[in-house]
């Protein structure tokens, strides 16, 4: 118990030692993702507005029924999903990218990881501007409550921390885990109700009881983007349909547990393997 | 101890004169260097053994993983680097690693810088490591050279803070100065290399790893390395070198380590574990003092195969 404590306490102090590496790793990712482009950090901002727009326009006529302001919530839904997407997929490829550096010097490899999810969310927060501008252009009145939003989206962000620490682990072994996880977060994508609403699932509707179908029962109850996004959408539209989508403060405590627990195996599969990866990088 | 220290700066002198004769004299001499009463164990390498594994292909995706646990062909062929390695290490020793290329010299210096961790037994280091296993291993092409500077030295392990205090100090001793805004990309590899040696080198570390880079840099470069790495030396910074050039480590090294097939083979003066290293690889006849010095007196027909040996 003893030589644990001492662990841990060792560990806490490399981290602090090699904060400013992070810092400085999160900054080269966000100068140059835009470096040579004309718009620079605008882009954080128009790329969700021009993708809500796409699907705003697609999808209007498909899935309008209950849903006010149909761009504001496509637009919750999208930054979200996408800083999960992003964030996922830079955090694959930190390991391995770093491969000549990591052979050569020893730094926690977890760093990495760490400032790939970070940098994504740095782009997140920038991409909120996006829906600041959707939120006046639709006329949606602002209250305390949006600043709520920052719970889910620590909660998101710890969750993406313990995914991308599982999959950087896992593609030093399996370098094809790159090609499945685009299939799996494009099924994803169609499993979160990002632009449609769980109402679309409702089987019968029959002196106030509601019943929803299966896979919408799943959705709600195993999926975590539909807590992240669904408390989001809470807090910024306060959308809510009574019997359908799960109340906020359930969500908050499932989300916070669903995170927890994506870092906890996120962190102990890195730990178990990150001795190995150098044989493999 | 003291003896040992003085022994094989003596050489090296003169070869600095002879490529920088203005430097020495400009440069501030070292300060006294602080001489620890009892020596201090910093590295002590117990029983260490690294294990690879040599598989026919390596399989490093899932598709093949399943294909080949369905056929049974998932094959482990075990490969040591390295072989019951003991190895104890003072504070302020320089050492030598020798030996053929794949003869594990590398690999220990992983196992020591904490990349590679031992298969068996165990590796204590005490203190921090500044690394020069290719020089500027970390640099991004793609940043400036300055952005470099401060992401190598967080890679090191120094504060923003510190790096920015230091960062003239780097500059100077690179003498890159006009080219700070270039792109890495843009950077000869012998400008890379005075880079990463200028960062790793700002402070002093407790050990410090070269491995084979001191070949890239220009000839007056390099003696102002030599001479940075014996000022370190005499501060009580810890080398460990590797290198297949016999001078450096003449300079620089009071003990050497020959090493091969993962196994040490000798270990003691550099001058007698060379002479037995050059008895069995270059299956040379060794002349009984093998020191290159000795051999271009006393021939006087050598002198020049010998100033290109000692000027590497």
């Amino acid at each position: 118990m003893k030589q644990y404590w001492k662990l841990t306490k060792e560990r806490i102090k490399k981290f602090f030692r090699y904060w400013d590496l992070l810092v400085l790793l999160v900054q080269r990712d966000i100068k140059m993702k835009y470096r040579r482009s004309f718009l620079g950090y605008l882009w954080s901002i128009l790329t969700p507005l021009l993708s809500m727009a796409v699907m705003a326009i697609v999808f209007t006529k498909m899935f309008k029924r209950s849903i006010t302001n149909y761009p504001l919530y496509l637009i919750c839904g999208n930054i979200l999903f996408s800083f999960m997407r992003e964030s996922s997929t830079q955090a694959m490829y930190s390991v391995i990218g770093n491969a000549a550096l990591l052979k050569k010097t020893y730094v926690p490899k977890y760093i990495f990881t760490l400032s790939k999810v970070t940098s994504c969310m740095v782009n997140f927060v920038l991409s909120l501007g996006a829906l600041l501008i959707v939120m006046i252009a639709t006329h949606q009145p602002f209250q305390w409550m949006n600043l709520m939003i920052v719970v889910p989206i620590f909660e998101l962000y710890v969750f993406c921390i313990g995914l991308g620490l599982l999959l950087a682990a896992a593609t030093v072994f399996f370098r094809d885990i790159k090609n499945i996880w685009s299939v799996i977060t494009l099924a994803w994508m169609y499993l979160s109700p990002i632009f449609y609403s769980l109402e679309s699932f409702i089987e019968s509707k029959e002196n106030d009881v509601i019943t929803v179908s299966t896979l919408g029962l799943c959705i709600r109850r195993f999926n975590p983007m539909y807590m992240y996004i669904q408390q989001f959408r809470y807090f910024i539209m306060q959308y809510h349909i009574e019997m359908v989508e799960v109340p906020w403060s359930v969500l908050m405590w499932r989300g916070a547990v669903c995170a927890v627990l994506m870092l906890i195996i996120g962190t102990v599969t890195f730990n178990a393997t990150k001795n190995k990866f150098i044989l493999y990088i | 101890m003291e003896q040992i220290i003085t022994e094989p700066v003596t050489p090296g002198k003169i070869v600095t004169e002879q490529t920088q004769p203005g430097k020495i004299v400009t440069d501030p001499a070292a300060p006294p260097a602080p001489k620890p009463k009892r020596p201090e164990v910093v590295i002590r390498i117990k029983h260490a053994s690294v294990r690879f594994n040599m598989a026919g292909e390596m399989v490093d995706n899932l598709k093949e993983y399943f294909v080949k646990l369905v056929k049974r062909e998932l094959r482990f062929k075990e490969f040591y680097a390295l072989k019951d390695i003991n190895l104890v290490i003072q504070k302020g020793e320089s050492w030598a690693l020798i030996g053929p290329n794949g003869a594990g010299k590398s690999t220990l210096l992983k196992l020591i810088c904490g990349i590679l961790t031992p298969y068996r037994g165990t590796v204590e280091v005490k203190g921090d490591i500044a690394p020069l296993i290719e020089l500027g291993a970390g640099f991004d092409p793609n940043l400036t050279a300055k952005e470099n500077i401060f992401i190598n030295g967080a890679v090191l392990g120094h504060s923003r803070k510190f790096m920015k205090e230091q960062y003239e100090k780097i500059v100077e001793f690179a003498e890159l100065q006009d080219f700070m805004e270039l792109p890495i990309k843009n950077y000869s590899s012998g400008m890379r290399a005075r880079l990463g040696f200028s960062v790793a080198t700002v402070v002093d570390p407790d050990i410090l790893i070269v491995d084979e880079v001191l070949a890239v840099g220009d000839a007056a470069f390099q003696a102002k390395c030599r001479k940075r790495i014996k000022e370190l030396l005499s501060r009580g910074t810890t080398l460990l070198f590797v290198s297949h050039a016999k001078a450096p480590v003449m300079e620089l090294c009071q003990h050497a380590v020959w090493l091969d097939h993962g196994e040490i083979k000798k270990l003691g003066a550099p001058k007698h574990v060379y002479w037995a290293y050059e008895h069995q690889h270059l299956k040379r006849q060794p002349k009984p003092e093998p020191i290159t010095t000795q051999r271009g007196e006393n021939d006087g027909t050598d002198t020049d195969h010998q100033r290109s040996d000692t000027g590497l």
